[in-house]
């Protein structure tokens, strides 16, 4: 075992993911010259996610047009790049960390990038069930590859946008798809009662067998311990030869945890991402931080955060303090259907809808508050998005009629 | 190998490598441009990978897609004809030095 001498300057990031490959870049763009370490539990080199219910599950993608950056820019960066290296504890004290293997590696900055594991589906039985599938790491993709074909049934526990996203994909590849979601509809949490009826009209023109308000009490298995149908509480089976459950994210926080450092749905982090430990930081899905918008605390699941907290502590590392002030946004493609959101709904006292969501695939939902508009979800209208932004980022007091009048541009009412 | 040139907002100048058939984003990102956020990883959703083509090379390039010109509405820096959004520039022997302003309002 190798035991690192304790004065250092190194910055120790865990998690290779999105936010941690955004800040060891942002870190050296920032001018820090010293040592930085990443290290995370996956192989390979840090990956975008988005394209895993995408173009990559869809085959349009390959793994390596998933790089955040190009492999040799670790090695240009002189970053020390730990992969398929887990840390397993924090020493806040001695200011270390310790390794799967034993080593520890000493730190004057440590930036906890932990992000987050798939919710799994409490039921006996499906952890061992080789056809039951979670969909966060590429490792998710290969395991589920050689039964994502066409002809397969495709059962899809969760109508978020991971679970529709792979519904979407496996119409394409010409899978026999079913969603089942336990809320009265689609993208609940997330979106108004009207996008949520665009999304079912629009998978069910795509052939997707939608079920909202069902649900699920158990699994039948077959005899090699996969599951061969998922049983809904009206009695009824729907066979499926796999299984995608899409049930949400659970944030990464043990190691925090461990370390005494709050945690309360996330990292407890304050607006330049730090910890109350000044010497830890935390950036990404796996933070709960200050709600510039809206007061209180938030966890945010995108990459735009991710990227975002990822500059604002490589600033804070680097001794110039630069709070996270973006406005949130998020995008998703399911068929030709590209959704763009801005701001975040959460709280709005009317939604206005720009075109219309019963036909077609292309409409703008504004989301007011107070009368002020506070978030947007544009489908298929970059432009009505880039103006949605701008109305977001201004927080402009626009009349509902003028939001709805087709026949004048968003680009008027800024 | 084509080269891309960067020119911030200051003047200075960064050349960066970038492998045929990669994006002018893609070099960009792979060299630490500043400025070249490229939040959603060249999906043409973000908008964040603004730059302005020199005008020597702009003849050079096929059109903007529909989707780029709506997008390059939202960008920070106001569009001008020579507005881009980098990822869509797939790079080339054709397009090696091409030089490419970074805009100043975009972090
Ligand atoms: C299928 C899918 C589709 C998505 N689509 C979109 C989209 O369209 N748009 C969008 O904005 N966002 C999307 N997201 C969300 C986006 O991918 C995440 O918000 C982003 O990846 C968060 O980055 P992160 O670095 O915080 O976490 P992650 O990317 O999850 O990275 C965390 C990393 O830390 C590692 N790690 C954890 N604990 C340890 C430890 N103790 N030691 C070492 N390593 C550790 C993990 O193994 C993991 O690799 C999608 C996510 C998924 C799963
Ligand atoms: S990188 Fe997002 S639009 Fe170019």
């Amino acid at each position: 075992m190798h035991i690192e001498p304790t004065a250092t300057d190194r910055i120790v990031v865990v998690g290779g993911g999105q936010a941690g490959a955004d800040f060891v870049a942002a870190l050296r763009m920032a001018g820090h010259q010293g040592p930085v370490t990443l290290v995370g539990a996956e192989p390979g080199y840090p990956y975008a996610r988005p394209p895993l219910s995408k173009a990559y599950l869809s085959g349009k993608a390959t793994a390596e047009d998933l790089y955040i950056r190009p492999p040799a820019m670790y090695e240009q960066q002189g970053i020390d790049l730990r992969t398929g290296t887990r840390v397993t504890a924090i020493d806040r004290t001695a200011r270390h960390v310790v390794l799967a293997d034993g080593e520890r590696l000493s730190y004057a900055h440590l930036v906890l990038a932990t992000g987050g594991r798939a919710r799994r589906l409490p039921a006996p039985g499906l952890d061992a069930a080789p056809n039951v599938h979670y969909l966060r790491t590429l490792a998710d993709v290969a395991a589920m590859r050689h039964r994502f074909v066409p002809g397969a049934r495709l059962a899809v526990v969760g109508g978020g946008y991971v679970g529709l996203e792979v519904a979407a994909v496996a119409r394409q590849v010409g899978l026999d798809v079913t969603v089942l979601e336990a809320l009265p509809r689609v993208l609940a949490r997330v979106t108004a009662p009207q996008v949520s009826a665009f999304y079912q009209r629009v998978h069910t023109e795509e052939g997707v067998d939608i079920r909202v308000d069902t649900a699920v009490t158990g699994f039948a298995f077959a005899s090699d311990g996969s599951v061969a149908a998922v049983e809904l509480k009206s009695g009824e089976r729907i066979d499926a030869d796999l299984v995608l459950v899409g049930i949400g994210l659970v944030p990464d926080t043990e190691l925090a945890e461990q370390a005494g450092l709050a945690v309360d749905n996330g990292i407890v982090v304050d607006e330049y991402c730090r910890t109350e430990d000044p010497a830890v930081l935390a950036i990404g899905d796996c933070t709960s931080h200050p709600c510039g918008e809206h007061g209180g605390r938030r966890r945010l699941e995108s990459v735009p955060n991710a990227s975002e907290q990822a500059r604002v502590a490589a600033a804070t590392v680097t001794g110039s303090l630069q709070p996270y002030t973006a406005i949130p946004w998020f995008w998703s493609d399911q068929y030709d259907v590209k959704l763009q959101t801005t701001g975040l709904s959460t709280g709005y006292d009317e939604v206005v809808i720009r075109g219309t969501t019963e036909t077609g695939r292309s409409f703008a939902a504004f989301y007011l508050k107070d009368g002020l508009v506070r978030a947007a979800d544009v489908v298929c209208s970059p432009r009505d998005f880039t103006a949605a932004r701008k109305l977001v980022a201004a927080r402009a007091r626009v009349a509902p009629e003028a939001l709805r009048d087709l026949s004048v541009p968003l680009k008027q009412l800024l | 190998m084509p080269r891309v040139v960067f020119v911030r907002p200051d003047g200075t100048k960064q050349e960066a490598d970038a492998s045929d058939g990669a994006s002018v984003m893609q070099a960009a990102t792979a060299n630490l441009v500043p400025g070249i956020v490229a939040e959603c990883g060249g999906e043409l959703s973000c908008a964040t990978c603004h730059v302005f083509v020199d005008e020597q090379w702009l003849g050079a390039l096929p059109a903007r897609s529909e989707d780029e010109e709506e997008m390059l509405e939202a960008t920070s820096e106001e569009p001008t004809d020579a507005s881009r959004l980098c990822c869509q520039i797939t790079l080339d022997a054709s397009l090696d030095g091409i030089v490419v302003h970074i805009p100043k309002t975009q972090k």
